[in-house]
């Protein structure tokens, strides 16, 4: 499994028709393709992804592009994105609000 | 040995389990079932709250300002405070505190004073880094992390994996091979700052277990001083194998606590639940599970505490510990696993906690030294040290 999330971007409009209820990760981006918000659904959410990034999509207006990737550990994962974008971008996702975080530095 | 529980262990004991049930349980309802941490507002709030009852950084010897509780205690607090959804991995979220890297205690003081006391007081985080990908069972002769002497300093090369908390710490705690010897007289520890040019952690290891994921490490010529050992050169086995021993009897606890909540679960809930007109307590099929289950928790908690008892004796443990690890984990799973039977389809929604306890408590047969390895140490404590 790459480090980094690698699938496909897909139009915000047309994202929700094609997720499903699974648990997992996703990242919204910008019509620049910058990264503004990084979320998982969990084991709490109501319809996994598709109820989470719908949600995603509605309160944040400016996100053009969605890409996930489903995933049972969601957590760790989620956790292994934030900090794969600290160490390419030197900060987190505008949208993602300050947590503590570990330092990784992968090789690729 | 005596059975009987003395009235302050039975009063810490009630005060551990007040704790969990009014305290961790009610936020956890809110949490996601995956969760390893509060919300730092709850956190600060236990931990006072761990503080004013005197029992903040349970294993911090006295003499370093933590509480002076006995092993047996220590084991029956593990014991209580597993009995969460979190709590095989992180009990209590750690609001009882930790005592950092017990390895510190017996370090030199101008290393205590730069690593143990910050990490006693909150400042500094410490991983223990023995793991290789050559092999973690058999560390002494599977580890190929080199460290080379130059001039004053050691230069180190290699890598370990499955390593807990690197991500976060400033500094950890790194065994390497120091002398050509293969064995297990040729291992040094050293203390690494986690900013060492060559210091790095490549990635997160995704295991069953999503909330408290481990690490893989990678040096690169990272160079730590000669004063940065940890006891003697070539000696550092001894303080890996001293730290593996004692870790299996909280290991051991933490899944007798499970196993206990799992099965109170299952106690409440099989007279209630009908099937074919009869509650499921009715069927035979279901009160042997629950006998089974009744069975493994109480030899795996009173071997649990055999081992805790000899250790706090100053008795030999090694092979007290084995088995108790080696019992408790094994029994661990075949509760939950039972556990998970009686509910049916609810027992493996995340809305209860039974699939991240069977998840978690999967890894328990292999963390710490695998059943096998654990047998293997039995077997050399009764046969003798000529068995390799």
């Amino acid at each position: 499994m790459s480090i980094r999330l690698e699938k496909d971007w897909v139009a915000a409009a047309d994202a929700v028709q094609r997720l499903a209820g699974n648990l997992g990760v996703y990242q919204l981006a910008n019509t620049q393709g910058q990264i503004l918000f990084i979320g998982y659904a969990g084991g709490n959410s109501a319809f996994g992804l598709k109820g989470v990034v719908r949600q995603a999509l509605e309160d944040q207006a400016d996100a053009a592009w969605v890409r996930w990737e489903v995933n049972t550990a969601y957590m760790s994962r989620y956790k292994e994105l934030l900090m794969i974008h600290v160490h390419d971008h030197g900060e987190l996702p505008p949208r993602n609000a300050p947590m503590a975080l570990g330092k990784l530095r992968p090789s690729g | 040995m005596n059975l009987q529980l003395t009235e302050e262990q039975e009063l810490v004991i009630a005060m551990v389990r007040r704790f969990v049930r009014d305290e961790i349980l009610p936020l956890e309802l809110a949490l996601d079932p995956d969760a390893e941490e509060l919300a730092p507002e709850d956190n600060a709030r236990l931990v006072a709250m761990t503080k004013e009852m005197g029992l903040y950084g349970l294993d911090i010897p006295p003499e370093f300002g933590g509480p002076d509780i006995d092993l047996v205690t220590r084991t029956l607090m593990a014991v209580e405070m597993a009995q969460h959804r979190a709590g095989l991995y992180v009990p209590c979220y750690g609001t009882f505190g930790g005592a950092g890297l017990a390895q510190l205690f017996e370090a030199t003081p101008e290393q205590q004073e730069k690593y143990l006391f910050p990490t006693l007081r909150g400042e500094k985080r410490g991983f223990f880094g023995l793991s290789e990908p050559s092999g973690g069972s058999d560390p002494a002769r599977a580890i190929q992390t080199k460290a080379v002497r130059d001039g004053d300093d050691w230069i180190i090369n290699g890598g370990k994996l499955w390593i807990s908390g690197a991500d976060k710490a400033q500094y950890g705690l790194v065994f390497a091979r120091t002398a050509n010897d293969k064995g297990r007289d040729g291992v040094t520890c050293f203390i690494v700052d986690t900013d060492t040019p060559g210091f790095s952690v490549r990635r997160i290891v995704h295991t069953l277990r999503s909330a408290r994921y481990a690490t893989e490490l990678s040096f690169e010529d990272m160079r730590v001083p000669a004063s940065n050992i940890l006891g003697e050169l070539n000696k550092g086995f001894a303080i890996a194998n001293d730290r593996l021993t004692k870790q299996r009897i909280p290991y051991a606890a933490g899944c007798i606590g499970v196993a206990i909540k799992a099965q109170e679960m299952a106690l409440e809930y099989v007279p209630q639940r009908e099937t074919f007109g009869a509650p499921l307590s009715s069927r035979q099929s279901i009160q042997w599970m629950l006998v089974d289950n009744e069975i493994d928790i109480k030899q795996s908690l009173w071997l649990t505490l055999e081992a805790a008892a000899k250790a706090e004796r100053g008795e030999p443990f090694r092979k007290e510990a084995a088995i108790a690890k080696l019992v408790a984990t094994e029994a661990g799973g075949r509760v939950v696993d039972r556990c998970m039977q009686m509910f049916g389809g609810l027992g493996v929604a995340k809305d209860l906690p039974f699939e991240r306890w069977f998840r978690e408590m999967r890894i328990r047969r292999i963390g710490e030294g695998p059943s096998e390895v654990q047998r293997h140490v039995i077997a050399r404590e009764l046969l003798g040290s000529s068995l390799r």
